[in-house]
């Protein structure tokens, strides 16, 4: 892909970055108590005895978190382990009430995958290059600590303790901040396709922990610095250009680089060092013996495989097969509920070339200026469906049917009922036309002794008029061959 | 295996257990006792049997994925040491 350089004093620095992604995995319930996982909820609400880690509570896995987990796995062409295992995590926090995290350090749930990333996936021809993924595993989430309510206290909320995460541990294959943002850019599409992780960064959806080292270029790897839970695309890239920055100016200065956990701070574009929690990092894994083997038959792992979607990459070659160009086709697919609406819109009946056309420049255009996301679009699939067939079987034109949208945009009235109401079928009566261009073209001498003087480029001009006089509702193609009769 | 002073007194820190110097040293000795004894399994020639990972021969459960629980404040903040309104209250922890 990209030759990314950091200028050094002393030459040219490589990049090697890793990604640990934390996707919160989509259940109702939580990984091993049956509270709910609902984002929000008042505080210590949706809390059982066995998150707060009451004497005696024991865990039992969610099925749902387990199969989502598998599917993800299947998505990136993974390692499926049939045979794995949960592990304790341990360390003191005050958001982790049982002073231990369920996680799988030695039996994950998947192994080794890989994801296929474009540098600029709306560029069919920009490099490609492929991500190596390390394991998936499943873990549970910690609680929410604010320590901004009180002078001397910090108030826990454990409504997230417990909630099903996936850790998603790339290998150390990317080298740019533009890989790393394309890698996670992909992965959660993957995600949302799969539909085992909303991908929502701002909610804390999805987090990143960053592994950061640098080395001249092929030579041997350095030390890396781990910087944590990152929380946007953005941010990411922006960890990986300053920590490698500061890991050269440090090395050339004669220092070297310590393995540590460090913050990213975006006001200061710092990353800073986190070393008070350096002991906690002895975590002492061992086997949690509350929980047996999870062993996943064959039955599961069918049903995982066949409930999965047609992904991205499949999708992507499919369009261009219906006729889409590579821009459009990467993206229509880029996210899954766009891929969804269209394929609702050609299920109406709709066109592809037409549909793609229309989706992106009206839909997304109007739904930019309203502020809405697709899947607020106060028009639906098949309401722009009979839009689109007014349009296709020529009963209006392109700009009437640019009229008629913002009309059903406005009020949610059928295509169908707004044309018929305000009279905007297009007409091809050839009487009507022909009277309107004799009008246009005594009204014009001067442009038309100029266009029969050989300023062919006046014919636009002569269209627009008569389309403006017949206030758009001229078949365009009649007025083309009436014109150029009446011109010759 | 065995352990010395400085590893009991890292263990008995992050397990949060506060010991004098008096009770590391006995530790030491206690400890290292237990490990000799777990030791002894390492005489027996294991080659080619799998790891034993439950004594009873069963398997996981799951559960069906359905909200069944929670909903419980006052009960979870039933036992807490400090409580502020709807939550915990802790000594305050910010780098």
């Amino acid at each position: 892909m990209s030759e990314y350089r950091i200028q050094g004093e002393t030459g040219e620095w490589e990049v090697v970055i890793g990604l640990e992604v934390h996707a919160q995995i989509t259940s109702n319930a939580k990984l091993f108590s049956g509270a709910s996982a609902a984002y929000g909820g008042e505080p210590n609400s949706h809390v059982s005895l066995v998150d707060a880690a009451m004497p005696g509570m024991l865990p039992v896995p969610n099925r749902e978190c387990i199969r989502q987990a598998v599917r993800t796995g299947m998505a990136i062409n993974a390692q499926i382990n049939a045979w794995s295992r949960f592990d304790r995590k341990n360390y003191f926090y005050a958001d982790l009430p049982q002073g231990y995290q369920i996680s799988q350090l030695y039996h994950p749930i998947v192994g080794e995958g890989e994801i296929e990333v474009i540098l600029d996936e709306k560029d069919a021809d920009s490099p490609r290059k492929t991500i190596g993924i390390e394991r998936i595993h499943v873990e549970q989430d910690a609680g929410k600590l604010m320590h901004d309510q009180h002078p001397t206290m910090s108030y826990v909320d454990l409504n997230r303790c417990g909630v099903a995460l996936m850790e998603i541990v790339s290998k150390p294959d990317m080298n740019s901040p533009a890989e790393a943002g394309a890698y996670v850019k992909k992965l959660r599409s993957i995600l949302r396709y799969v539909g085992s992780c909303d991908g929502n960064m701002e909610e804390g959806s999805m987090r990143a922990d960053v592994n950061v080292s640098v080395r001249k270029p092929g030579g041997e790897l350095g030390t890396r610095t781990e910087t944590k839970n990152v929380n946007s695309i953005r941010f990411v890239m922006q960890t990986i250009e300053v920590e490698a920055r500061r890991q050269v100016d440090l090395i050339e200065d004669g220092g070297a680089v310590v393995q540590e956990t460090r913050l990213f701070d975006p006001n200061k574009m710092e990353t800073r060092s986190m070393r008070s929690k350096e002991d906690a990092h002895d975590y002492r894994y061992f086997p949690d013996p509350d929980l047996l083997p999870l062993e996943l038959d064959d039955a599961f792992l069918e049903e995982c495989r066949a409930s999965l979607p047609e992904l991205p990459d499949a999708k992507r070659v499919r369009y261009e097969g219906m006729g889409l160009s590579a821009y459009n086709a990467a993206v229509l697919t880029a996210e899954a509920e766009t891929a969804f609406w269209f394929e609702d819109l050609l299920a109406q009946g709709a066109e592809p070339k037409q549909a793609s056309n229309w989706l992106q420049s009206e839909l997304f255009g109007a739904l930019n200026r309203l502020g809405k996301s697709l899947d607020e679009s106060p028009v639906n699939p098949a309401q722009a469906a009979e839009l689109l067939k007014l349009v296709s079987d020529g009963t209006i034109s392109g700009s009437i049917a640019k009229q008629v949208f913002e009309i059903m945009l406005e009020t949610g009235q059928g295509a169908s009922a707004i044309v018929e109401e305000k009279g905007l079928k297009q007409t091809s009566d050839t009487g009507a036309i022909e009277a309107v261009i004799a009008e246009i073209l005594a009204a014009n001498p001067g442009q038309l002794e100029a266009y029969r003087g050989g300023k062919e480029q006046l014919f636009g001009f002569f269209v627009g008029q008569t389309m403006k006089a017949m206030q758009g509702k001229a078949n365009p193609g009649v007025v083309n061959d009436l014109l150029k009769k009446a011109l010759a | 295996m065995s352990v010395d002073k400085d590893t009991v007194n890292k263990i008995a820190r992050l397990s949060r257990i506060a010991i004098n110097d008096e009770e590391a040293e006995k530790m030491v000795g206690e400890l290292n006792g237990i490990l000799a004894w777990v030791e002894q399994l390492g005489e027996v020639d294991v080659t080619g049997v799998e790891p034993m990972t439950a004594v009873i021969p069963n398997k996981t459960r799951l559960r069906d994925d359905i909200v069944t629980d929670g909903d419980m404040r006052d009960k979870v903040l039933a036992n807490a040491p400090a409580k502020e309104g709807i939550f915990f209250g802790v000594p305050k922890v910010i780098e």
